[in-house]
């Protein structure tokens, strides 16, 4: 949900670098998604406007649990649950999760919209884009798309790897399991329809004819109204809570994050940003992490802090405090 | 066992009203994680926090707020964005009719199949028009509260509504730019081409599974049995060639073997 407090979704890091093979033809490339979440972030706040942030309480405690006081559970029976730590759901997924291999070519017209969920856009890695480029005018010559599973983020995915425009496109796929049919869902079995009808249908479908997609139609009228008021109000100034200092300084510098466009455009040429690259190589999984030492972070502002902070896109952290910042970056 | 019916409405086409029942064509079966205390073992209740002081926000105190350029907010009061929604409708309103492939894959959002409600002989007049234009239509509407833009369109005869992503959450393709380079080699297009032809399949999603979920269900049924950790099997790494060509040449070797 883009009303998450503090969440920040848009990241400069890859959501997944691997390779794409088919045969024996591997195809070094990152996932960076295709679509973004709203670009409108309403945040918590309490009466007085002050930052708020969602915390874990135990039963009885008065006091917010750690990260380390809290772990991830499923529930067996009532009430029974069982701990899954997080390097037991990693190893779940040991070296599959490198490689996105496609194992069958489907005709691309015949994958039905109803199966997809999110759409990715590939980017080359490595010294050349020539098994890139290769794939991608297969696929299009061809009109087919390749099928393959692959594990991100902790989740296996079924995808579908789509060349448009010279550039790949991984859409995940529901799994067949996901999507009803109708006969599931109960419909009535087709009937044939009086053609007087369907005639008269045809006749009100043709004129509400249009030749292209107009972006406008499909404007968020819903966050506009809101930045709309809300400008109202800054303007006005009723209902508002003006920034300290330190809150103005570390706005400021949000405005400097990197857009994914500018990133899109940039690694689809084959080009390392230079502030993502050390971001990539710190936060490697299987890598040692390169992390900073408390001491060094400790010697720093909330708004020097904030900076690092915004460079490793780490989530939730406009609502932390200074020390809660030390202790993620030290984490990061 | 027939599915609840989520909403009911009449799709608006032209002077006709066509009136149905929309349900969700999706089934979610993720595995579904609850945060617990170590201590306890039980799930954690959760609660806004004004991090500065540690005081627990209660709900009714809790606002949102819009932060413009300079850090400033400001503060809406719930029924100040209640009065921003829209007014509620039974109206799927139909904006136009599109070519499909007008609205690209990643527009699609989430699913509802439409069913007939009260006049069965309307909704399937109304599915067969459509089936013979090879269109799409781009919809409107007010479903609790909120307003939805979609795509009206059939999936085995049947209407289906797709929800549509807002546009400034669709990143503009046609601003992005292919990665070039030199002109690729014919022969190895070729050799590619072969080697997708012979891995061509018919569409079956069926033969895929989520083979991960599995594997945490698993995990979790040998942990609560008191069981330990799982062993790690690692399949060794596929060999690969940096020459494209003799990569090409290899794959349509073992392909050929498989036929």
């Amino acid at each position: 949900m883009a009303e998450d407090p503090g969440e920040e979704t848009q990241t400069l890091k890859p959501f997944w670098s691997g390779v794409v093979t088919f045969g024996l033809v591997s195809v070094p490339v990152s996932l960076f998604p295709a679509t973004r979440s709203s670009t409108l972030r309403l945040r918590m706040v309490d009466t007085q406007g002050a930052f708020i942030t969602r915390r874990f309480f135990g039963a009885d405690d008065s006091i917010a649990l750690e990260a380390d006081d809290i772990v991830r559970g499923y529930e067996v029976e009532n009430d029974r649950f069982v701990a899954l730590e997080d390097d037991e759901l990693d190893a779940l997924d040991p070296d599959k999760s490198r490689e996105i291999e496609l194992t069958q070519f489907v005709v691309l017209h015949e994958l039905s919209p109803l199966y997809f969920e999110r759409a990715y856009f590939l980017v080359p890695d490595g010294s050349t884009t020539k098994a890139y480029r290769l794939l991608a005018e297969t696929l299009a010559q061809e009109k087919r798309a390749g099928i393959a599973t692959f594990v991100m983020r902790g989740k296996e995915y079924l995808c579908a790897i789509i060349a448009e425009r010279g550039i790949l496109r991984a859409q995940t796929l529901r799994f067949a399991d996901e999507v009803r049919s109708p006969e599931a869902i109960g419909l009535p079995p087709r009937q044939p329809a009086d053609p007087a009808d369907v005639a008269q249908f045809a006749k009100a479908i043709n004129s509400l004819k249009a030749k292209t997609l107009d972006r406008a139609q499909l404007e968020d009228r819903r966050s506009a109204r809101i930045v709309e008021l809300a400008g109202k109000k800054l303007k006005s100034g009723a209902g508002v809570v003006a920034a300290t200092a330190d809150e103005e300084a570390a706005e400021e510098s949000s405005t400097n994050v990197v857009d994914l466009m500018e990133v899109l455009k940039e690694r689809l040429q084959g080009r390392l940003r230079a502030r993502a690259a050390p971001v990539h190589i710190t936060r490697k999984r299987t890598g040692k992490r390169a992390g900073v030492r408390v001491d060094e972070l400790a010697a720093k502002t909330r708004v020097e802090l904030y900076a690092m902070a915004q460079t490793l896109a780490l989530p939730g952290r406009s609502a932390m405090t200074r020390a809660e910042l030390i202790k993620a970056l030290a984490k990061a | 066992m027939a599915a609840r019916a989520i909403w009911k409405a009449a799709i608006q086409c032209g002077k006709c009203l066509v009136p149905v029942k929309l349900y969700s064509a999706i089934e979610d079966r993720n595995i579904r994680f609850r945060i617990l205390s170590r201590k306890t073992m039980q799930p954690v209740r959760q609660a806004m926090v004004n991090p500065e002081s540690g005081a627990i926000v209660p709900h009714e105190e809790t606002r949102r707020a819009y932060v413009g350029d300079n850090g400033d907010r400001a503060i809406f009061e719930p029924s100040e964005l209640a009065a921003l929604e829209p007014q509620s409708s039974r109206t799927i309103e139909i904006l136009a009719f599109l070519p499909s492939g007008q609205i690209d894959h990643r527009w699609y959002d989430r699913p509802y199949y439409l069913g007939p409600d009260t006049n069965s002989a309307t909704y399937f007049a109304f599915a067969e028009a459509l089936d013979g234009t090879a269109m799409e239509g781009l919809v409107r509407w007010v479903m609790r509260g909120r307003e939805h833009m979609g795509a009206l369109r059939l999936h085995q005869g049947y209407p289906v509504l797709m929800s549509l992503r807002p546009a400034s959450e669709v990143v503009a393709v046609e601003a992005l730019e292919a990665p070039g380079g030199a002109t690729l080699n014919t022969k190895e297009l070729d050799m590619a081409r072969q080697l997708t032809g012979m891995l061509a399949a018919d569409l079956d999603l069926s033969s895929y599974h989520d083979a991960y979920r599995d594997r945490v269900l698993k995990l979790v049924e040998m942990k609560s049995k008191g069981g330990r950790r799982l062993k790690l099997v690692k399949s060794s790494p596929k060999p690969s060639s940096e020459d494209l060509s003799h990569a090409l040449q290899a794959s349509l070797k073992v392909a050929r073997k498989r036929a």
